[in-house]
């Protein structure tokens, strides 16, 4: 809502400075976005007339003028296309300052144009700094008082007042109602607006019916004859229209644009002699067509409430009105339309069409529905000022039932105490409330209020009280600490937070990424293509189209960037949701991610320049993964579309996977365009976060004993499984197994691999004996011998 | 009779002796080796006791004595020598293993974590210690949660502000994370303290805008909860933030559908045009709200707060382009480890 502090002060004029009003109503929940001046900076223009207007004599595009400021007479070279004799118009007199961007200011000075002296300019808007761009001379009325300075007589000492109002705030669009809460928050009286009753003079009316009576209840409309659309809107009208964003298009719709500004209600003026026999408000038919004022066909839907006449939709209801009746150029007769609208029928459908418009801004929030009348009075009064005409009877037609009705609540002072923290006098609060407009009644326990028809946004006693905070001022009311039991929280030990697992990680080396949650879904197709990803409606862009179904897509992503940016050693985790449709059901999980690429260390001079691989990664994981005290974690070879067939392990838990590890599919690699290995993993981080609580078990006094190993077995043979085998046969005392080598070549059989262990053994209540061990070595050597083919080396 | 000059003067002689060649011995062999000789069993000076035996009874303590100083004058000498050995030594060994300790350590450095994150930590520490638990939710969202519940019917101009992401005409992507309050407050009863950090959509995308953020949401429930209680905690948590006591910070009426009344708080920031600066929505939970997640609005009363994470990450760190928090440029994350 814009609209110019002059109009406004005409309604309620509070002892304030514009920064004081603007800061007054900026925090009384009406935010003002912007203050601009009306006009620029300028001094030394005066109304003149331009007396003659001949030809330049050496310039076919200037005219040379003797224009008169009532006293003296001087001769001005002007381009300007509508310069001619009697016009009024803006003169900048010789030593007048005009507006600059750099706000210095231009100073007109005697100029010899083509040859011929010049006293002077004539001015357009844009000059005065009132346009961005004007193609002409600003013109002048006919009653320009001549010589008066046209800051005096365009009132330009003015500011205009942008506020940006909350979608609640319905009854402040208009300056009637931001007079009214300026008088609240002042507590000085509004000027009231006396709108007369017309006499009617014809007796012209047309018929109208509500066929959807919820949408439309209430249908005010009125004939008026024989007006002259070509009369000019007067100057402070379009002043007032300009001040507020709105272009002067004609004086019919003028006065609607002023009366919708003014008093907060749209309304339409129809040619007559378009409506073919009576109005009917009724819900449109399925793609019925309807060519708009600004020209555009559209379609409508079924949903939509429409003006129609016996024959065809006319316009959009309180959102547009159609080419076909719109007042044009040749209208004589015109129907008035002030309507109410339910704010839900007309919600949303402006948009539908891709339409905005002031009309439909305001029927979707609320407009008073008791207004109608005297916005057709103030209309017809203000028409026929400008274009003459007779007015017939006003016809109200409407369905009482449909009617809103104003609210009742009641307000319970102790209620005011406890939310507010604040005992205001009783009589504070029955004046603040009275003057938004609200019938205030006293009552054992507090008021009984009646809300106005304006006030869409006030149902329930909490509503109230923000009235009342919002006037005694926010600022103004107490500031405490809540009480509360000081009760413990509860926390869990067994599970480790999340954060202490991102901290595991940055100690560990790796930046943590923030990913976006939807992605591209190229990307996510070739890194997950089992998953068919949950798809956006209305993405932002093409390549963030789709919920992502591994933190890897986001991952891969980030260090693409990171690649390209000459970032050649990239160590990143990310934790975050992925998101895997099944049928009907969603899946949510909490994921921690993570991937390297380079070196495993920085260059540096202690620091060997080798690359990471896949044993890097599984480290970093293994030492995560035994934080939290869990020792049933297990890898295994595993397999996912995305990874390297030959370098993926699958994470169990006990039975469960609860993760993949592995380097990522060389062809992946090459799709995307990534030269360096890459090496990825991912768990599911509400499995990994529970742990176990310690259970101590006491150390034992007796020595350990130690044997090293070393079996030779083929490639295939994997360590888990020579592994278990150990573990399986070494009996009850084994306390530790170490892989200390592994080694292939000379000496070693090609396919072959010798694999270098050490076992300790330690009993808690004993010395173990030589043949206890050896027993057990030998078990190990004959299980692994039959199993895997392992064979002990000598 | 006589003693002997002769035979103390030996004594004495011996002894200077010995002193020098403890002087000269350059090394712990050497200085061994001078024991060995002097007081060793066989040594000359160990010797000289064993010539007692021919001395007279009268004569011999004091010859003994005699002899026993010269001994342990002998032994002091070696003594304080092999010490003075043993520190040049060590002094040596040490010189010799110094080395550059100014040259970089060995291993992994140091990651970091999100600029994100370090402000949602400080922010979920400030209000844990404050009694506030953290709650969390889904992301895909259903227009219940996101909407309905929150007091914003299917119609409301304000569905139209949140510009959301949808997937079909039930799910979306939380516009917020008050749905998150909901969920709480549909299985918790009252007193209720969460806060609800997490990534919020908006669709929305300009050099002010992200199409994904995070929020952090903090709801109270109870039976005595006031404005003043809110703008307290708002007010406190603001000053604790920015760690600056003088810090102001103003309420503005403002509108949410979930809360009545409703304010938007704006801190003093030097930078700002206006000199004050958004950071953030609150009010008193609206009684439609409560009432939907099954919380009588007679008995209880609550407030809560919303927070965006990058808006202060931003003012906290100076950070001038939004955007740059969800590019993972490793230059930029290395900045806040």
């Amino acid at each position: 809502m814009k609209f110019s502090e002059s109009w406004l002060r005409e309604w309620v004029n509070p002892n304030l400075t514009t920064e004081e009003l603007v800061e007054q109503v900026t925090m009384a929940g009406l935010e003002v976005d912007a203050v601009d001046p009306v006009a620029g900076e300028f001094s030394g223009i005066v109304v003149a007339q331009v007396v003659s207007c001949e030809q330049h004599p050496d310039a076919d595009k200037l005219s040379l003028c003797q224009v008169t400021d009532g006293t003296d007479t001087f001769q001005i070279v002007c381009g300007a296309p509508n310069v001619r004799e009697g016009l009024k118009v803006p003169m900048a007199k010789v030593g007048a300052i005009l507006p600059t961007p750099d706000g210095k200011g231009f100073k007109i000075k005697k100029a010899k144009l083509r040859g011929v002296e010049s006293h002077g300019m004539l001015c357009a808007e844009a000059e005065m700094g009132m346009a961005e761009q004007s193609d002409g001379l600003m013109e002048l009325a006919d009653d320009a008082p001549i010589g008066q300075d046209i800051r005096e007589y365009l009132n330009l000492d003015d500011a205009i007042i942008e506020v940006d109002l909350t979608p609640n705030r319905a009854d402040c669009l208009s300056v009637k109602g931001m007079a009214r809460e300026v008088g609240t928050l002042n507590n000085v009286d509004v000027k009231p607006l006396n709108i007369e009753t017309m006499a009617t003079q014809i007796s012209d009316t047309l018929p109208v019916s509500l066929s959807a009576p919820q949408a439309c209840p209430k249908y005010v409309g009125r004939v008026v004859k024989g007006v002259n659309v070509n009369a000019a809107t007067p100057l402070w009208m379009i002043e007032k229209l300009r001040r507020s964003g709105i272009r002067s298009i004609d004086p019919i719709v003028d006065v609607t644009n002023y009366v919708l500004l003014e008093l907060g209600q749209p309304m339409h003026a129809f040619d007559l002699a378009r409506i073919d026999g009576g109005i009917n408000v009724r819900m449109a038919g399925d793609k019925e067509k309807l060519t708009l004022l600004d020209g555009q066909e559209i379609e409508l839907s079924s949903d939509t409430l429409v003006i129609a006449d016996n024959a065809k939709a006319l316009a959009i209801a309180g959102v547009m009105g159609g080419e076909h009746s719109g007042v044009n150029t040749d209208t004589k007769d015109i129907f008035l339309e002030v309507a109410y609208f339910d704010p839900i029928a007309i919600a949303g459908k402006a948009r539908n069409y891709g339409l905005h418009t002031d009309s439909s801004h305001r029927f979707e929030r609320g407009v008073d529905y008791r207004l109608q009348n005297d916005a057709m009075e103030r209309a017809t009064q203000l028409i026929i000022e400008i274009c003459g005409g007779q007015a017939g009877p006003v016809v109200n037609t409407e369905d009482e039932v449909s009617m809103p009705t104003e609210a009742t609540v009641e307000l319970r002072a102790q209620r005011v105490v406890d939310v507010l923290a604040l005992e205001l006098p009783a009589d504070e609060i029955e004046t603040m409330l009275t003057r938004l407009g609200m019938n205030v009644t006293a009552t054992a326990t507090g008021w009984t209020v009646n809300v106005p028809s304006y006030r869409f946004d006030i149902s329930i006693e909490a509503d109230l009280i923000e009235e009342i905070a919002r006037i005694h001022g926010y600022n103004n009311l107490p500031v405490t600490t809540p009480m509360a039991a000081l009760d413990l929280q509860s926390e869990q030990e067994v599970i480790t937070p999340i954060n202490t697992l991102k901290q595991f990680w940055v100690s560990r080396g790796y930046q943590e990424a923030i990913t976006y949650s939807f992605v591209d879904p190229k990307v996510q197709k070739l890194v997950d293509p089992q998953v068919d990803g949950l798809t956006l409606a209305n993405p932002i862009s093409a390549d963030m189209a789709v919920m992502r179904s591994t933190l890897w897509v986001g991952l891969i992503k980030a260090a693409q960037h990171n690649l390209k940016r000459q970032q050649s050693d990239v160590r990143l985790f990310e934790t975050g949701l992925r998101f895997v449709p099944n049928g009907d059901e969603l899946t949510q999980e909490p994921m921690l991610a993570g991937l390297i690429c380079g070196s495993r260390f920085s260059m540096g001079w202690s620091n060997t320049p080798e690359k990471v691989d896949f044993y890097d990664l599984k480290g970093d994981v293994e030492a995560m993964l035994s934080i939290n005290g869990d020792t049933e974690y297990r890898f295994a070879a595993g397999e996912h579309p995305a990874l390297h067939p030959g370098q993926c392990a699958a994470i169990f838990k006990g039975d469960k996977q609860v993760g993949l590890l592995g380097a990522l599919h060389p062809v992946l690699q090459k799709q995307l365009g990534i030269k360096t290995p890459l090496f990825v993993f991912e768990l599911f981080l509400n499995d990994i976060t529970l742990g176990q609580l310690p259970q101590f078990t006491s150390v034992s006094k007796f020595p350990e004993v130690s044997r090293d190993l070393a079996f030779i077995v083929d490639e295939s043979v994997q360590w888990a499984q020579v592994e278990e085998i150990i573990r399986d046969q070494a009996g009850q005392s084994l306390t530790n197994v170490t892989l200390f080598d592994v080694y292939r070549g000379q000496g070693i059989e090609n396919g072959r691999k010798s694999l270098a262990l050490g076992l300790t053994w330690q009993d808690p209540s004993r010395t173990l004996n030589d043949e206890e061990i050896t027993s057990s070595v030998d078990s190990i050597v004959t299980k692994l011998g039959k199993g895997l083919g392992a064979q002990l080396r000598g | 009779m006589l003693f002997g000059a002769g035979k103390l003067e030996n004594l004495q002689n011996l002894v200077t002796e010995a002193l020098a060649k403890v002087e000269q011995a350059h090394d712990v062999q050497v200085l061994d080796q001078v024991r060995v000789d002097y007081l060793g069993k066989k040594g000359v000076l160990t010797a000289q006791l064993k010539t007692l035996g021919k001395l007279s009874n009268e004569e011999r303590p004091a010859a003994g004595a005699k002899i026993n100083e010269a001994k342990q004058q002998v032994e002091d000498a070696i003594r304080a020598k092999r010490a003075d050995l043993e520190n040049a030594a060590l002094a040596e060994k040490l010189k010799s293993e110094s080395i550059d300790v100014t040259l970089p350590g060995r291993g992994q450095q140091a990651g970091g974590l999100h600029p994100v994150t370090r402000t949602l930590q400080r922010i979920e520490n400030f209000f844990k210690h404050a009694g506030y638990n953290v709650a969390v939710g889904p992301e895909v969202e259903d227009n219940f949660h996101n909407f309905d519940a929150l007091n914003i019917p299917a119609h409301h101009p304000a569905r139209a502000m949140h510009d959301t992401f949808y997937f079909d005409a039930q799910q979306l992507l939380r516009t917020h994370t008050s749905p998150v309050q909901i969920r709480t407050m549909e299985v918790q009863a009252p007193p209720i303290r969460i806060i609800c950090p997490g990534r919020v959509y908006r669709c929305d995308s300009d050099q002010t805008h992200t199409p994904m953020f995070h929020q952090v949401e903090g709801l109270l429930v109870d039976k005595k909860v006031s404005f003043a209680d809110l703008k307290g905690t708002v007010e406190q948590f603001l000053r604790t933030f920015f760690e600056d006591d003088n810090l102001s910070v103003r309420f503005r009426p403002s509108y949410f559908p979930f809360t009545e009344p409703s304010a938007e708080f704006d801190i003093q920031w030097a930078s700002s045009k206006t000199g004050w600066l958004e950071v953030g929505g609150c009010g008193m939970v609206h009684p439609n709200v409560l009432q939907a997640s099954g919380v009588d609005p007679e008995q209880y009363m609550g407030f809560a707060f919303g927070l965006g994470v990058e808006r202060l990450a931003m003012l906290r760190y100076g950070v001038n382009d939004l955007r740059l928090f969800f590019e993972n440029d490793v230059k930029f994350l290395e900045q806040f480890n």
